[in-house]
């Protein structure tokens, strides 16, 4: 019933490269995608992927958390800068150990940010890597958030503010690192990342 | 049933309305009407013969609990034992002796391995699997490792699942269902956390 992944096309580590991901279980064939199906892909285009294809097999759920997804990233109105929220994305998928989600998300921290080092330092070196006051306190919180239990305190939030964030950005990080335990669980257990070619 | 609040998220994190956090909450009103979309479609769907709502509970019950036991964790306990009152006993017992810190786990990646750890591997006891059943009792394995271990799901953890009965219809459900809950008990915790700043 399940499809396996040979071991060979697993990524080495985490990177900013364009990592591939497989399903383990049949994606709904595009031939029996109907409206209600379209309405739960949101873009039509996403038809064309096997995760959301295989997401799609419960619309209802699959259309919600994508306008979640996409409001949480891409509504600019006010808040937290796109790099920022792509941070924080990506220090949950780092900690969670979600390789592909962590390499998405850390292609677009560094091309919003224009700091490709920093991100690449937190790939490499892990959530207590040095990225600098802000963005440490972006990483930190992020992180104590997608522990289990969960470790965020009071401090962290000061911590934010004083890095210069305001409600609505501190609000950014907690949105963009929750989202990404719900992503990175589903990305994980539904299939596999496969090595760039 | 007693009714589901028209907002959970303001629910559980105590949102009054023309509160400071109201006020923030409604700053991305589409985050805070897809948030509550997303509980509908999990817990009012439109269907639910693939996973029963009964089901679904017992399973938020013990998702949540696994991560803490807090507002969020007290919301779905009581739902599901206003549901299915003897099943959910058993769940809720042993979501309390199952709750381990994560996440944790082996990476499959070769270059990671040297931070794999080391942790609780849960298996539903045989009283509870023969409290709730053995589908049940194979979601409830399968949410503990989405919650704590999530690296660690692989093809064999689905197998598992769709060998105790699951369709692939089912087991993507059941993935949104426990994967979604980690994102709402994050944001109530968030929003909390932000609110006990401002007080202090």
């Amino acid at each position: 019933m399940t499809i396996d992944t040979p071991t060979a096309t697993v990524p080495e580590r985490f990177t900013r490269d364009h990592v591939g991901w497989t399903p383990h279980l049949e994606p709904k064939p595009i031939a029996d995608l109907d409206e209600r199906d379209h309405a739960g892909l949101v873009d039509r285009g996403r038809a064309s992927s096997d995760y959301f294809r295989l997401l799609v097999r419960d619309p209802e759920i699959l259309g919600a958390r994508t306008r979640v997804d996409k409001d949480i990233f891409y509504n600019t109105d006010g808040g937290l800068p796109r790099a920022e929220r792509e941070l924080a994305a990506t220090a949950a998928s780092r900690l969670n150990g979600c390789v592909f989600c962590a390499s998405v998300h850390s292609r677009f921290a560094a091309h919003h940010s224009g700091n490709p080092d920093d991100v690449q330092r937190l790939l490499d070196e892990g959530v207590d890597a040095d990225l600098g006051e802000r963005w440490n306190a972006i990483v930190a919180a992020a992180v104590a958030l997608t522990r289990t239990p969960s470790a965020l305190t009071v401090d962290h939030v000061q911590r934010l503010r004083e890095a210069g964030l305001d409600d609505l950005a501190i609000a950014d990080v907690v949105h963009g690192a929750a989202f990404f335990n719900w992503a990175n669980r589903l990305m994980l257990s539904l299939g596999d990342p496969v090595a760039p070619a | 049933m007693t009714a589901f609040p028209p907002d959970v998220i303001d629910e559980l994190a105590v949102v009054t309305p023309g509160s400071a956090l109201d006020a923030l909450r409604r700053q991305r009103p589409v985050t805070r009407d897809q948030a509550q979309e997303s509980f509908a479609a999990l817990f009012a769907p439109r269907g639910d013969t693939e996973v029963s709502l009964a089901d679904r509970l017992l399973i938020a019950a013990f998702a949540t609990r696994l991560t803490g036991d807090d507002a969020t964790a007290a919301f779905y306990r009581a739902h599901a034992t206003e549901t299915d009152p003897e099943r959910a006993a058993a769940v809720i017992d042993a979501a309390a002796g199952a709750a381990a810190p994560g996440p944790f786990g082996r990476y499959r990646e070769p270059g990671l391995q040297a931070e794999s750890t080391e942790g609780l591997r849960w298996q539903a006891p045989a009283e509870l699997r023969a409290a709730v059943g053995e589908r049940l009792a194979a979601a409830l394995e399968h949410t503990h490792l989405l919650v704590v271990r999530p690296r660690e799901a692989d093809a064999a953890a689905l197998a598992a699942l769709t060998d105790a009965g699951w369709s692939v219809d089912a087991v993507v459900t059941l993935s949104q269902l426990v994967a979604f809950l980690s994102f709402q008990q994050r944001v109530v915790i968030g929003l909390r956390t932000i609110a006990e700043e401002a007080a202090a």
